[in-house]
């Protein structure tokens, strides 16, 4: 009776483990859970950080918000799991969240060896470098011998070490995980140098700095960091989602269609903007979704340019220019595939 | 008359016979714990294999391509994963092998203090061991961090402590000599003195057995130590050419750097582990009967004389297993370092697990070296162990 227990128990651990390992489709997760878990970063002001009543606002919390609205009907179905550059790959590969919306750059290592799938790029960025005014520095390339505070995990680590290299220049970096603890070592004068995406770099400046005219941006951008969210590789399905998820935001714009008069915008005779918002269905049974799924994400969220103003852009103090993340009718490059 | 036969007893079923049980026990928990190890291990592969993320080794010959702030050798971005790793490996050995060794210094002081009839000294040592003992390590580290760099000014506004050594923001530059021809010979002649000095106490102490005439070993050793090597620097022309610190452009360059990383990471690890060991001083000498000290004091020794000779020896049994611990604890807690930027191994697996996604190998790296220095540290504490052991006659 005893060996029967044993082996019945061992059985059954094992099964557990083998079920658990076996990951389902991600969908189906998410559905059962009634919430997305969304990797965004630690505390970065305008694109990931708690506002004064707690609630996580930014760019890249919208883009969860977006899709908890496209698949459950409403934009507050999403737990919010900060994660460090470093951690999050590892969160992503083992299931503890089912998307990243971490600034994350799309590089082809990435999407690969570390077997991530990449979804469209909702922010087009390009690396910096801020130093203290005082040093009366003015381009990067008088940074020979400079101590540069760097955060690691992040592909600014490695193009911080290509540029200087390139231009046979001497650094010494100082590397550490939290990006709180790295800023306050480089306002502190621990480093001559901050660098990171140059978005990122200007938040940091007007959020963090005891005094943000004391610090400028040098006009070197020495990468391309086209940033997108995330997610595991081979669950198409969900990739699927993710993907056009992001594409009916920018669509939207394109359309004009807007978190105000999206009602009246279901009536349009338009059959693209019809397909879009679900009045001629089809698009939604095709991802697996409600046939409101795009409707749902610009009414609850908005569109591209209406997140963008209001947690990078105009309305905010960063005011940040749309520059090349403005839509390519209007000289930028963001581009929807057509939702058809 | 009835005949009263014994019957044989019944056989015991062979579940019964706890011999036959505890073998199959045994067998089945070894069978169990086997088949859960296949299992995470078979599990791993299956996944990863899914999920097409890089698995193995290879990437270790790939070009590393993040610069290190500091290195024991000579390191730059193009040099591979497994330099960088190795690089990681040296700062790890370098700060925790440092650290034992000041840690076991200002413990035993510490020790010693806390037992002194001097009030003063005593209530310090006390207060030094409660705060430290009691504060997390991580928040010391971030502590000294901050202080150093908050408190000391930027590289142009350096303090100058001596000709040539600066304090800022950046460290602690101070001049290192050149290297000379010279200066190999002289830490031949400092070996050759360290081994004369073994040699030197060996038969002093055969000599005092024989007639009771002591010899003055503690001189004569520092002299045979420090004397030798000076007298070879002087026989080779007195070469000494200082690589001083200069101040160019951001930076001090030239002469030897200690960082305010590392600088905090040493200054936490030996202030937190130095209370610990002054508990397991004090509680080795206090494990010494006070009759020992008595004994000492009727024959006249003198109060160092009684630490040395009497106390010491028999506290250093009840001592080194627990230090032992203490010293396997601070190996594993340098890697702390990762959370102020000290590039430990820790902190340079994860860079590297990072670009190179390859979670698994880097973890069983991290492991295979904090469990070969911790049994490496046990092993040689083991040994000593063995030599200060009580030897029964």
């Amino acid at each position: 009776m005893t060996i029967k227990h044993w082996v019945g128990a061992l059985a059954a651990i094992c099964v557990g483990f083998a079920s658990a390992a076996q990951a389902g489709p991600t969908l189906d997760k998410v559905k059962q859970a009634g919430q997305i878990s969304c990797g965004v970063p630690t505390g970065l002001a305008g694109f990931a950080a708690p506002d004064s009543q707690g609630h996580w606002a930014g760019f890249d919390v919208d883009v969860c918000r977006a899709l908890s609205a496209a698949i459950f009907g409403a934009a507050d179905k999403v737990k919010y799991v900060p994660l460090t550059a470093q951690q999050r790959f590892t969160a992503l590969q083992s299931g503890e969240v089912d998307l990243l919306s971490n600034n994350t750059t799309d590089t082809l290592q990435r999407d690969t060896a570390l077997g991530l799938n990449f979804a469209p790029v909702v922010f087009y960025d390009g690396q910096g470098f801020m130093v203290p005014k005082k040093l009366s520095v003015k381009s990067a390339k008088e940074l020979n011998g400079a101590t540069i505070c760097v955060q690691p995990g992040t592909t600014t680590e490695l193009n911080l070490a290509d540029y200087f290299r390139a231009n046979k220049m001497d650094f010494k970096p100082v590397v550490i995980e939290k990006r709180d603890e790295a800023l306050n070592a480089f306002f502190s004068g621990r480093c001559d140098v901050f660098t990171s995406d140059s978005s990122a770099l200007n938040a940091d400046r007007l959020s963090q700095a005891p005094n943000p005219d004391d610090y400028v941006i040098l006009p070197e951008r020495i990468s391309k960091e086209p940033l997108a969210p995330v997610v595991r590789h081979g669950d198409e399905e969900w990739n699927d989602i993710v993907r056009w998820v992001v594409y009916a935001l920018i669509e939207a714009e394109e359309k004009g269609i807007t978190q105000k008069n999206v009602d009246d915008m279901a009536k349009s005779d338009d059959p693209n903007i019809k397909r879009m918002l679900g009045v001629t269905p089809g698009m939604g049974k095709a991802l697996g979704l409600d046939e409101k799924w795009a409707y749902n994400e610009i009414k609850l969220v908005g569109n591209y340019g209406e997140i963008f103003d209001r947690t990078l852009g105009k309305d905010t103090e960063l005011k940040f220019e749309r520059g090349l993340n403005n839509l390519w009718t209007r000289g930028g490059l963001l581009y929807a595939m057509p939702i058809r | 008359m009835a005949t009263d036969t014994i019957r044989p007893a019944a056989r015991p079923s062979p579940w019964r016979n706890p011999a036959i049980r505890g073998v199959v026990f045994q067998v089945l928990f070894v069978a169990a714990v086997v088949g859960l190890g296949w299992f995470l291990v078979h599990n791993t592969i299956v996944n990863l294999r899914r999920q097409n993320i890089a698995s193995g080794f290879g990437f270790l010959d790939r070009e590393a391509a993040f610069g290190i702030g500091e290195s024991l050798i000579a390191y730059s971005p193009a040099d591979t994963y497994a330099r960088a790793f190795l690089v990681g490996l040296l700062n790890t050995l370098y700060v925790a092998g440092l650290g034992i060794v000041l840690a076991t210094i200002l413990g035993a002081v510490m020790g010693i203090a806390r037992l002194s009839s001097n009030w003063l000294i005593r209530k310090l040592a006390q207060i030094y061991v409660e705060t430290f003992r009691n504060i997390p390590l991580l928040l010391q580290l971030f502590f000294w961090w901050g202080l150093l760099r908050e408190t000391a000014p930027a590289p142009r506004q350096a303090w100058q402590l001596l000709p040539d050594v600066f304090v800022s923001n950046r460290g602690i530059a101070f001049p290192v000599p050149s290297p000379d021809p010279a200066h190999g010979w002289m830490a031949l002649a400092f070996c050759v003195g360290v081994v004369a000095t073994i040699g030197m106490f060996r038969w002093a102490r055969q000599r005092q057995v024989r007639t009771g005439q002591q010899f003055p070993t503690g001189w004569v050793g520092l002299g045979l130590i420090v004397g030798l090597p000076l007298a070879v620097f002087f026989a080779g022309g007195a070469p000494l050419v200082l690589d001083r610190p200069e101040l160019k452009g951001f930076n001090f360059a030239g002469g030897h750097a200690v960082s305010p990383e590392f600088a905090a990471l040493l200054l936490g690890l030996v202030i937190y582990t130095g209370t610990f060991i002054a508990e397991i001083v004090r509680a080795g000498i206090l494990a010494v009967s006070w009759g020992q000290t008595e004994a000492a004091m009727a024959i006249g020794l003198k109060p160092g004389q009684r630490m040395r000779l009497i106390v010491l020896p028999q506290a250093l049994r009840v001592i080194i297993p627990p230090l032992t611990s203490q010293y396997l604890s601070l190996a594993k807690n340098s890697s702390l370092a990762v959370a102020i930027g000290y590039p430990d191994l820790v902190s340079i697996a994860n860079t590297t697990i990072n670009q190179t996604g390859q979670a698994v190998e880097g973890i069983t790296m991290i492991m295979a070296v904090y469990l070969t220095i911790s049994l490496i540290i046990s092993a040689l504490m083991n040994i000593y162990n063995r030599v200060v052991a009580l030897v029964e006659r």
